[in-house]
């Protein structure tokens, strides 16, 4: 069956089917007060402020993202108003980390 | 047609929860969401395992079709409210699919789930039962769904819009970035079509763009509204919450939804493609 579309469960730890070689991978973790905020909304921007993906945190408040090589942002949204945004740059066979606090 | 026709907003719906005659269905493709909490009386479907055929290809068939909605206790008559995850993207290809199989009275809550969460409005985890009707469906309404040759035959000559994030389109990505990125296919766009991503019609939280901010997005980029016009992405959901800017909100009389999208047309033997940014 065709793959779907909706995001794999945002883990910790790097899914083990995915190699990490081929992959330019952002992730994340959205704390308030420290601590793991989860069903925030993580969105993906390209370098000229377009939408390119949307994520759920997971329980963890996890995100996780495979980009291409290049310049991103990473805009947090969660319950009350908040809009929290990161810029980041993302390297294939990298893992590039965030820590979001909202 | 007016947009309170085909779109909702979440206070009416928190207003209307108990209406009689009113359904509401969540769909997503990774349904732990709603078994996590849903809004209260919902119920849901999987877009994955019980809208597609489990062998082909393929949608389930109206048979197919008739046993899902008579099992989740749907009625013809039933006033039928989607939402989902993902921006609506599943509750929009639910939608696009209750027309093709002619139901009457469908609508979308307007920014899913993602507006109701960020409205901090409730969420339950009480799985409603509903008694099971003897739903009847229609033939596949063609007139919205657009198949391979079509989308071939519309090259330079119809509206083609490629709703896919804009390094998809040039060919930098196969997928969108939640996603791993490995696939067996080739990258690119279908020649002549505009990039014009989903996310141009859609506010941060999910919310629709308003008519008149809707319609000069299209405009501007290209597509002469007079034309027929047939949308795709990479699997056919967020081709459909085009589709539902296009037809349902903007009212254009042509639209097609083009389900093959991209996994099926960049694996096509002979077909031109183009790469690079928009032209």
């Amino acid at each position: 069956m065709t793959q779907g579309c909706a995001a794999p469960a945002q883990t910790a730890h790097l899914p083990a089917t995915v190699d990490l070689a081929n992959e330019a991978v952002i992730q994340g973790t959205v704390t308030r007060e420290g601590n793991p905020v989860s069903s925030a909304y993580a969105r993906l921007l390209d370098s000229t402020g377009e939408f390119t993906a949307e994520v759920v945190t997971g329980d963890e408040g996890v995100f996780r993202f495979f980009a291409a090589d290049g310049d991103w942002t990473v805009r947090v949204l969660a319950a009350g108003g908040v809009s929290v945004d990161s810029s980041v740059t993302a390297k294939v066979g990298e893992v590039a980390a965030l820590e979001v606090a909202i | 047609m007016s947009r309170s026709d085909v779109l909702v907003d979440a206070a009416w719906v928190e207003a209307h929860l108990d209406d009689p005659g009113l359904v509401l269905v969540e769909v997503d493709e990774d349904v732990s969401a709603y078994d996590k909490g849903h809004i209260r009386g919902a119920v849901k479907i999987d877009w994955k395992t019980e809208l597609q055929d489990p062998v082909r290809r393929d949608f389930v068939d109206r048979t197919g079709f008739e046993q899902l909605l008579s099992g989740k206790g749907i009625a013809n008559d039933d006033l039928v409210i989607l939402y989902g995850g993902n921006n609506n993207w599943f509750a929009a290809y639910a939608y696009w699919y209750f027309k093709l199989y002619g139901h009457g009275n469908v609508k979308l809550l307007d920014g899913g789930r993602k507006k109701w969460e960020l409205d901090s409005r409730e969420l339950v985890t009480d799985v409603p039962s509903r008694p099971a009707t003897d739903y009847k469906a229609q033939e596949q309404d063609l007139s919205i769904r657009a198949f391979r040759e079509e989308v071939v035959d519309a090259i330079g000559s119809q509206n083609l819009i490629d709703v896919r994030s804009p390094d998809e389109f040039s060919g930098k990505l196969l997928a969108p970035a939640h996603l791993p990125q490995e696939q067996a296919q080739r990258a690119g766009h279908v020649p002549t079509a505009r990039s014009i991503p989903w996310s141009k019609a859609a506010n941060d939280d999910g919310t629709f763009k308003s008519d008149e901010e809707l319609r000069k997005l299209y405009s501007e980029a290209g597509v002469d509204l007079n034309k027929s016009t047939i949308a795709y992405c990479r699997i056919g959901e967020r081709s459909s919450h085009t589709w539902f800017a296009l037809r349902e909100l903007l009212g254009l009389p042509d639209v097609k939804n083009y389900d093959g999208s991209w996994t099926e047309y960049g694996s096509l033997v002979g077909v031109p493609i183009e790469l690079g940014e928009p032209k």
